[in-house]
């Protein structure tokens, strides 16, 4: 939240103060902004939420820990497709989301540590590959549970899984206020999801300053330097991948809950890859620059899809590039540039300590109490 | 006579097949400054990470105030005050220096005492308190080594394990290091240095062992074995 409001142009150094009312208010006056473009950018806001949970959730694995997992998805998908067993027509179970959602966590943060351990050696791009591949597995496995017994219902993927029903109150109904205001349940679904957003980020910054989250930077650092300080360097990993996996589980049950189906192909490496672009993007290792880079990320390529068609009808008369394939080359463009002017991301972490006169006033500061 | 604080019984370390070091002894009494030296590949560091439980022992005793430990997990050995200084110094690059000597004093929850420390290191490492909000990894090779030597003390270590501190640094800068090295042993530490600045280390140890392709050769006071022609041979550069 601070760093938020720090990472804002001009006004965050000037006044912090006024810079946090200017976050609280974007964060709650979005929907109504984006509903001036139409109903699709407010649900298309509630996804930016989603993957800012998956962003802050894989930014606690790589960022925080230093441990570059390529299958990150797979927990999502863990976290959907235990809120669909438990909430939809499939098993006939229609448990309430108060429970699934913690149930799908808990899963994906097994999930976590299933990976873990057999990966506590690897670094780097050997991690990397054995992650991609735990993720496709995953992705694999939910493919093809349909037969013998039919447990994941396949490709088809599962239909009518409930929605969000909060103390009896049914989040995918329009809210009558009155006989002449209806809140759409794009609008609801934007607040609850906000509310899990400031959850996760209280969380990981607690986290952050933790004696979990020093231990956290030093195996980043050096895992040898950090084993002959005292750390158990093979805890402390498995904490990281099961904690960020437990962040990638309930945002999947969200998801599943707000789109209301769930199949494997939402959960293709692709994502896993779009989802570290997010955090690259935005600043590994930085809460502010983790949020930043998913909203931009999310929102750039559908910003792209609906002014690209125009364009090129009115240029060509029809449309040449399929928005989709704008969609990648974007992505790719976006990081070339940002590799180029910003190598460590949009609001690196610690940019303090890149501006010597920064720390010099903190010292200052600290000297004259 | 009392236990030896360290004491290695043919120890053999191994990574997979190949045996690096094959079966060493040597002992270590509380307080001593003892060196460990030998040319590059002689198994000097894979014996150092071994007493520190970085790495696993494919044989023999290791046994630290008469206890066994070889299976202990390195966190645990460093909570009994075992304390390690990596080869190349292995610093925190992204945290700052105060940050890094703090992660020194991770296992402890003594947080006056460890207060004291932090000055008690800070006036016996001068340099290191004017940069403490710098990023480590924007120190030199020397006052890293400093804030390395700086974070093991903050564990309270009966017994400090020095990996090369000399290593890529400046004479000028060597003979700093080494006199902090001298302090802590004035206070009671145990040290073992492993060095292959064999010269120093021979001159600055009450005793040494030479190492040679994973085992003990020599051992003995660092005088006799400064003088000995052997050692000036071969890791003194004399003919």
């Amino acid at each position: 939240m601070n760093e938020l409001a720090l990472a804002i142009p001009w006004l965050g150094k000037r006044n912090p103060a006024a810079a946090r009312w200017v976050v609280m208010a974007l964060a709650i006056g979005a929907p109504l902004i984006a509903m001036l473009f139409g109903k699709t950018w407010v649900r298309i806001l509630d996804f930016a939420l989603l993957y800012v949970m998956l962003a802050i959730g894989l930014n606690l694995v790589v960022g925080f820990a230093g441990l570059l997992d390529l299958g990150y998805i797979a927990f999502y998908a863990v976290g959907a497709y235990t809120f669909a067993f438990l909430a939809s027509p499939h098993f006939e179970l229609h448990l309430p989301f108060w429970l699934v959602i913690p149930i799908g966590a808990a899963c994906a943060a097994l999930a976590g540590i299933i990976l873990g351990l057999p990966t506590l050696r690897l670094r780097g791009d050997y991690l990397a590959i054995v992650t991609l591949g735990f993720g496709e597995i995953v992705r694999i496995f939910l493919n093809n549970l349909n037969h013998p017994v039919n447990i994941t219902n396949g490709p088809q993927g599962i239909n009518m899984v409930d929605p969000l029903v909060l103390f009896g109150w049914d989040i995918s109904r329009p809210l009558k206020i009155g006989d002449e205001i209806t809140v759409n349940s794009l609008f609801l679904y934007y607040y609850v999801f906000l509310a899990f957003v400031a959850l996760s980020v209280v969380l990981v910054q607690r986290l952050q300053v933790s004696r979990v989250g020093r231990a956290w930077a030093a195996i980043r650092d050096d895992e040898l330097a950090a084993k002959a300080i005292g750390i158990n360097t093979r805890n402390m990993k498995l904490l990281a991948f099961s904690l960020g996996a437990t962040f990638g589980g309930a945002a999947g049950g969200l998801f599943a809950a707000f789109q209301g189906f769930v199949s494997p192909e939402s959960f293709s490496l692709m994502e896993s890859i779009a989802i570290l672009t997010m955090i690259v993007f935005g600043g590994m290792g930085n809460l502010a620059g983790v949020i930043v880079g998913a909203l931009t990320l999310t929102a750039l390529p559908e910003i792209l899809r609906y002014v690209a068609v125009p364009v090129q009808e009115r240029l060509f008369g029809h449309v040449l590039l399929d928005p989709e394939v704008l969609r990648m080359l974007l992505l790719s463009l976006a990081m070339i540039f940002m590799m180029l002017l910003r190598p460590a991301g949009m609001i690196p972490a610690h940019s303090r300590y890149s501006k010597p006169e920064l720390v010099v006033g903190k010292t200052a500061a600290e000297a004259a109490k | 006579m009392t236990t030896p604080i360290l004491q290695l019984r043919d120890l053999r370390i191994a990574y997979g097949a190949i045996e690096a070091v094959k079966g060493i002894s040597l002992e270590l009494a509380a307080g001593e400054l003892v060196s460990l030296i030998g040319a590059n590949g002689a198994g000097k560091t894979t014996t150092l990470n071994a007493i520190a439980g970085t790495l696993g022992v494919a044989g023999g005793e290791l046994l630290y105030a008469g206890q066994r430990i070889e299976k202990l997990p390195a966190h645990k050995r460093l909570r009994q005050g075992l304390a390690l200084v990596p080869e190349g110094r292995g610093i925190f690059t992204r945290l700052t220096v105060e940050e890094n000597l703090r992660m020194g004093a991770y296992c402890r929850r003594d947080t006056e005492a460890v207060e004291a420390d932090m000055e008690r290191i800070f006036t016996m490492l001068p340099r290191v308190k004017e940069r403490l909000q710098q990023v480590a990894g924007t120190l030199s090779g020397g006052e890293q080594q400093m804030v390395a030597i700086g974070r093991a003390l903050l564990s309270r270590p009966r017994l400090l394990l020095l990996d090369e501190p000399s290593m890529g640094l400046a004479p000028l800068v060597v003979e700093k290091i080494f006199e902090v090295i001298r302090t802590v042993a004035a206070e009671g530490v145990t040290i073992l240095l492993v060095e292959q600045n064999a010269n120093l280390a021979l001159e600055f140890s009450q005793r040494a062992y030479v190492m040679e392709s994973g085992r003990i050769t020599l051992s003995g006071s660092g005088a006799d074995l400064l003088a000995d022609p052997k050692v000036r041979a071969a890791y003194l550069g004399e003919a």
